[in-house]
């Protein structure tokens, strides 16, 4: 299918219209999504701020700034803000909410009210949340019982305010799911969809049957410390790893509601920088699936030294390394798209490249902690640390940097300024890998996480783990500097400057409210790259 | 698409009457004592009348297989949280 | 090119659309209650003598009593999801009428359950067996109340003449969502009331 330069339209499109209750009451999902893209960005930068605030306090072997509490209290919010206010929604409610339908040739999402909705939950949710700053919690973000029942801290309050940042996230995944199945443009097949779509909808499909478990766990949470109810107290009889249990059913499957939408847009990224077709289509797309199945398997793997039953230990251990196969899968198909292909370096694929490099890493460190024997050595210490901000940041912050880069022309109808956005990439690239590279050695050595203070001999490490921080932020910083800049003088964007195939290339940048003057008939799959009757390599 | 005939009437009013039936015979049988019989029991008539309700006031007999699938794949996960649970708890 | 469907203008796809949507949000609630039912199943294998012993103080009369409310209030929904297929929403606003007041019902018979037991210095932090009753038995309740708002609201929205043969979506979705309350209680009364 030839790419179109983008239909004519008013130059503004969707955002044509102003406001704010052109925002507030919109039922546009790209406004939803752009709405949702800031509020999660916002996050973003406060939950980093708390990073920051714990890296100057572990520049020194003695708590120098902060009180042990503080410094909990830090990594909690840090944890918390990072995990349930940015990474989780920000590619699915960011950008799925604004390409889902784009990319299946649909005019907006299945229910877009309750697409609405959904925004508006997840603002009261986040609005209690900073309500219970009034006593902050500091107990890390897995709120483990029986600290979190008996924390002075207001729990009940924080567990009403994820309650409904939950319910706000299976809205959401209820309303993909749909919308993949139903709104398909005539023709679009399920292997004619964009990969990212299958990233899509098999973290829909976590997102809905995961989310409610740990719902459930925060109201129990909440009632045990309003009502006295005896599930997680000892005391009582109850069992506080009865709450490890609920909290991992959810927590464990949802690390893979953060990467599979990135890992989508990396399948998206790397054959239109490649000029060439995506290698394997159907085992990236069946991969998604195994993935998200799998991971609800395995969450025992966070559990190995809270005291389980030998049996559970064995089976979880032993599941847990399935999940590197579908995993692999991708990354030796992204391989094979990029061989032989004309790759170019644009901002997208910088962060698509770096993606897969720093998600190896990250994945390969995570069989040491799924291995019974070293993970009673590495549990609890910063090889932990390293291993989930290797997959979290340098796996699904990379692949959001890539999509924002990616798909900033079609939101916006601006370019960006290339040469500044490759500076601050390598500023975070480099900033990362010193950041945490270091916490594999630390963690390994014997560094306790959750620690204002350690053993001297951890010292170095921590300086420069801290140095990389302030380097990463800076980069960070740079990044969305240049965003901003693109935003206000930013050349005008064409309607598909990467001549890319999938559907939301084929409208006008930015586009207009209705995606589309006439839905598309779609006739073959969006990675025809290359070919001969294709668009030029 | 859809049916609004006396059948579909008659129908709903047996289930109905089953449904009541196996009410009275699973409180009965809970006054006698079975051991772990009892709730062997009272799970497989449980079962049977959500089966009941499942099939015939939630129309999942005329249903696609989609549909069925949505219905069928929560059960899955839910056996799979519990026997995972216990898998630890009952073993320790 | 022939001017393909869209599918956001199609009833029928809607239709399925809601229907689809209806089905997944069950599939949240079946989760979502799943964990209680985890935690009671948990902890019935840890304390088998405490079920059996605490479960003989509910009022297994009025347990099955707001069962057969429960069903009957079932078998009302289906019957107005089919008068509503033939297009006679006053018969439909009879019956969705019925199960309101049979969900109120319901709630009723619970408040005198849940006084009786007060009464009886049983609460919710008396011990695991009462905590998992009075956590299962409230989360169903609220979900019955919230049924019953949805039940009303399709009751107005008959009477301004908004429902019709044609289009039925909002009564059967919240049928569905009425029977899968009714499904949960169906499993609440022998696991609370019943095994010992």
């Amino acid at each position: 299918m030839e790419p179109v330069s983008g239909e004519s339209g008013s130059e503004r499109g969707y955002l044509a219209e102003r406001g704010w209750r052109s925002w507030a009451y919109t039922m546009d999902h790209k406004r939803i999504g752009l709405m949702y893209l800031l509020t999660t960005i916002a996050f973003f930068f406060i939950g980093g701020v708390f990073a920051l605030l714990l890296r100057l306090e572990l520049l020194s072997p003695q708590a120098k700034y902060f009180s042990n509490h503080t410094y909990n209290v830090f990594f909690t919010l840090h944890g918390a803000m990072m995990i349930f206010l940015f990474i989780i929604p920000a590619i699915p409610s960011g950008l799925g909410n604004f390409f889902i339908p784009m990319q299946l040739g649909a005019r907006d999402v299945a229910f877009p009210r309750l697409n609405l909705a959904s925004y508006w939950i997840f603002v009261a949710g986040f609005l209690v949340v900073i309500a219970s700053l009034v006593s902050p919690m500091d107990t890390g973000w897995t709120f483990y019982t029986p600290y979190s029942a008996k924390t002075g801290a207001a729990v009940a309050t924080l567990s009403f305010g994820i309650f409904l940042i939950g319910m706000s996230s299976i809205l959401t995944g209820l309303n993909f799911i749909v919308t993949i199945h139903k709104l398909r443009a005539p023709g679009m097949t399920w292997h004619r969809m964009p990969l990212f779509i299958w990233g899509m909808y098999a973290t829909s499909i976590i997102q809905v049957v995961a989310t409610p478990v740990v719902g459930v766990t925060f109201l129990l949470l909440a009632m045990e410390r309003l009502l006295g109810v005896v599930f997680f107290d000892p005391a009582k009889g109850g069992d506080p790893v009865l709450f490890q249990h609920f909290f991992w059913f959810y927590s464990h499957p949802v690390v893979y509601v953060m990467i599979l939408p990135a890992m989508g847009i990396v399948s998206e990224v790397i054959p239109v920088f490649s000029r060439k077709p995506i290698f394997g289509y159907k085992a990236i797309a069946y991969s998604s699936l195994a993935i998200a199945f799998i991971g609800f398997l395995v969450w025992g793997h966070h559990m190995f030294t809270s005291g389980m039953s030998p049996l559970a230990n064995a089976l979880f251990s032993f599941l847990t390394f399935f999940v590197a196969v579908p995993t692999a899968v991708k990354v030796f198909n992204w391989i094979a798209t990029l061989y032989k292909g004309s790759i170019t370096f644009e901002s997208p694929m910088l962060y698509a490249l770096t993606f897969i490099g720093l998600f190896i890493i990250g994945g390969l460190t995570g069989p040491f902690l799924g291995a019974l024997a070293t993970d009673v050595q590495l549990h609890d210490t910063y090889f932990v640390v390293a291993h989930f901000h290797y997959t979290m940041m340098g796996g699904t912050v990379m692949g959001f940097f890539a999509g924002l880069h990616y798909w900033f022309p079609k939101m916006t109808g601006r370019m960006l300024n290339e040469k500044v956005a490759r500076i601050a990439w390598a500023l975070v690239v480099v900033g990362f890998n010193v950041t945490f590279f270091t916490m594999f050695i630390a963690g390994v050595r014997g560094m306790p996480r959750r620690y204002a203070e350690y053993l001297p001999r951890f010292h170095a490490e921590n300086v420069i783990s801290t140095a990389g921080a302030f380097l990463l932020a800076i980069g960070i910083l740079v990044l969305f500097w240049n965003l901003w800049q693109g935003l206000r003088k930013g050349a005008r964007a064409p309607g598909n400057p990467w001549r890319a195939l999938s559907l939301e290339w084929q409208t006008a940048s930015p586009p207009d409210t209705e995606n589309f003057h006439e839905i598309p008939e779609v006739t073959d799959w969006p990675y025809g790259y290359g070919k001969p009757k294709g668009p030029a390599a | 698409m859809r049916h609004g005939t006396t059948g579909a009437r008659r129908t709903y009013f047996a289930v109905y009457a089953a449904l009541v039936a196996l009410t009275v015979i699973t409180v009965l049988v809970s006054y006698v004592h079975l051991g772990m019989m009892n709730v062997v029991v009272a799970l497989l008539i449980a079962s049977g009348k959500a089966s009941l309700v499942a099939l015939f006031f939630m129309h999942l007999k005329e249903e696609s297989r989609l549909v069925w699938g949505f219905a069928l794949v929560p059960i899955f996960f839910l056996t799979l949280i519990i026997l995972g649970t216990l898998s630890d708890t009952l073993l320790r | 090119m022939s001017a393909p469907q869209d599918g956001h203008n199609d009833p029928a796809v809607a239709f399925e659309a809601a229907k689809l949507g209806v089905w997944t949000f069950l599939a949240t609630e079946v989760l979502l209650f799943g964990a209680l039912f985890t935690a009671y199943t948990v902890y019935r294998a840890k304390f088998p003598e405490l079920f059996q012993a605490e479960h003989l103080k509910l009022n297994r009369i009025l347990g099955t009593l707001n069962t057969v409310v429960l069903l009957t209030s079932s078998l009302t929904v289906v019957l107005g999801v089919d008068a509503i297929r033939r297009g006679k929403a006053r018969l439909l606003q009879l019956y969705y009428g019925a199960t309101v007041l049979l969900g109120g019902a319901f709630l009723c018979v619970k408040y005198i359950e849940w006084t009786e037991e007060f009464h009886h210095g049983l609460f919710p932090d008396t011990n695991i067996f009462f905590s998992l009753y009075f956590m299962m038995t409230g989360l169903h309740g609220i979900h019955v109340f919230l049924g019953m708002c949805v039940l009303t609201y399709v009751v107005v929205l008959a009477g301004r003449g908004r429902l019709s043969a044609d289009y039925t979506t909002p009564v059967e979705m919240s049928g569905l969502y009425w029977h899968f309350v009714d499904l949960v209680w169906i499993y609440l009364l022998p696991l609370l009331y019943l095994i010992g």
